[in-house]
């Protein structure tokens, strides 16, 4: 392990917690000028975050202490997350601990405890939330898992750093099966993080709800850091969309400057990247809850029809 | 550059094969149609980009027969058809998505192991593509087999007719000129009498459900 590598590792984590909320803000305020309305400010989530953690955290009595574990679980597996995920430099120690495998289960174990802890409480918005969360999510994970693969395939590696290497450092070619396991990401993450087509961020009506009715029993610092790592969550989720399809300005191994230019590089994509968000939740209506199984098993096939163009056209 | 060019075939390629299983999933009708538009789009910037690089030069013509025949012609008379026949916002249903698309993954897979030992013996540049372009074929097919409505059925006809061009292309860089313009033509009097038959079809059902033809077997 070398110097650099923790400081990149630790600029990496420190870089993520701060700017998460800022993600989120900034996609926030897009969506709200697409649709014409005016737009909080941009930091919002951090006045949001900041008063969360002021106020007094209010806990049902029959809760069980899981419930009150269940927020800093949620929150470490996304922090790690973020870690792993190669999104300034691929010199990353922490990344060997956990390859792309490890890094959907770590997603999982997030949302088995949070949907444990939805349903702990015994309220019916709880249960119906968690049961909806788990709907979605064993759907999502399979085909997350086969864009990985196709990735993998690709750069004969699981460990998203060397994935993420092999792709930056060799001379430019276009891969069709990419381009489809692209497609097929952006899907899942939509899926994931409780964005539009799936699920609204933004609502609290009882019929459509999922991500909100998980934590509805939630408040004050609890509350704040199940926002906080769904922050992190939707960062965590972009920047390995962005290491895997454009992995352009990632610092290597043994270039510790690179880093000065990887920060600025990752901020853009962040923000291009956030924009597009903002028009895919604008332009498209959400969906019925029946209808998801259908938009998942749709990202499932293209991960796997991108796997299969990999096998006959070996690119 | 060439060999940025030869992937992008490809490219185009897993296009027509994505677009071919976007419109097994795909309910309504007009979107139906401007799938189609997209597919006949992308299989003429394909054969435009085999024709550079092979320099066979009568496959730019071939290109802009596709690109004139089925992104600008034959969208307009399927758009022509559906209004005249007010079925513009018709939404058919579907049973089992999902089921259709697992069917259409063992087909893709099918036709890729196929194609495997034919693209071997052949020394064309794009002959990778030949399993997509067979894979589309089959779509098309299964398309036609699980859509009840006579519109999808023509257009699952007409995209299993961009399968075929596709295949040839990619497995022979195109086939003689006069053969294309013979096809070419075909295709435009074929969509013409069906349009005709559509028109029947409702005037004689009220439906354009293909299924009450049975009705029409002496017993």
């Amino acid at each position: 392990m070398s110097i650099a590598g923790l400081f990149a590792q630790l600029l990496a984590v420190a870089l993520a917690l701060a700017l998460a909320p800022l993600l989120t803000g900034w996609v926030n305020q897009w969506r709200a000028w697409l649709q014409g309305r005016r737009a909080p400010g941009l930091l919002q989530p951090y006045r949001v975050l900041h008063k969360l953690f002021n106020k007094e955290s209010v806990v049902a009595e029959h809760a069980t202490p899981l419930f009150r574990v269940a927020p800093y679980i949620m929150f470490g597996c996304m922090a790690l997350a973020c870690g792993i995920a190669p999104t300034l430099s691929t010199d990353l120690p922490l990344a060997p601990a956990a390859d792309a495998i490890a890094l959907v289960g770590l997603f999982a174990l997030a949302r088995v405890f949070i949907s444990l802890a939805a349903m702990d409480i015994g309220t019916s918005f709880g249960t119906l939330g968690a049961r909806r969360e788990m709907l979605i999510g064993f759907l999502a994970e399979p085909a997350l898992l086969m864009v990985l693969f196709s990735a993998s395939l690709i750069t004969r590696s699981t460990s998203l750093a060397n994935i993420v290497e092999t792709l930056a450092h060799q001379p430019f070619a276009i891969y069709p099966s990419l381009a489809v396991a692209g497609v097929a990401f952006t899907m899942v993450s939509l899926a994931e993080n409780a964005r539009v087509p799936v699920d609204n961020p933004a609502t609290h009506l009882e019929l459509t709800m999922i991500h909100e009715a998980l934590i509805l029993e939630y408040s004050g610092r609890h509350l704040a850091l199940v926002e906080w790592a769904a922050s992190l969550k939707l960062f965590a989720y972009s920047c390995i969309g962005l290491a895997l399809f454009v992995p352009w300005g990632v610092a290597e191994a043994g270039t510790p400057l690179a880093i000065v230019f990887a920060i600025p590089m990752l901020v853009v994509k962040l923000a291009v990247g956030g924009v597009l968000l903002a028009l895919i939740e604008t332009i498209n209506a959400k969906m019925r809850l029946f209808r998801v199984p259908e938009f998942l098993a749709t990202a499932f096939l293209l991960a796997v029809i991108a796997l299969l163009v990999h096998v006959l056209l070996g690119a | 550059m060439n060999t940025l060019l030869s992937q992008s075939i490809n490219l185009f390629a897993v296009v027509l094969l994505v677009l071919a299983f976007a419109m097994i999933a795909q309910r309504r009708i007009l979107t139906l149609i401007h799938l189609f538009t997209l597919q006949g789009a992308a299989l003429a910037a394909a054969t435009l980009i085999v024709g550079y690089l092979t320099g066979q030069h009568h496959l730019y013509f071939s290109a802009v027969l596709t690109f004139v025949l089925k992104v600008i012609l034959i969208p307009i008379l399927l758009h022509r058809v559906i209004r005249r026949l007010n079925v513009r916002w018709d939404v058919e249903t579907l049973f089992n998505i999902p089921t259709t698309m697992l069917i259409g993954i063992v087909l893709v897979i099918f036709a890729f192991n196929l194609a495997a030992p034919i693209a071997g013996l052949s020394t064309s540049i794009a002959r990778g593509t030949l399993g997509i372009a067979l894979a589309c074929v089959l779509l098309s097919f299964l398309m036609m087999i699980v859509r009840a409505k006579a519109v999808p059925q023509v257009i699952g006809f007409l995209s299993m007719e961009n399968g075929l061009f596709f295949a040839a292309t990619a497995a022979t860089s195109g086939m003689p000129m006069i053969v294309e313009l013979g096809i070419a033509f075909d295709v435009l009097v074929g969509i013409l009498i069906l349009g005709v038959f559509m028109f029947q079809i409702r005037e004689q059902f009220d439906s354009l459900d293909i299924r009450h033809l049975e009705k029409l077997k002496e017993d």
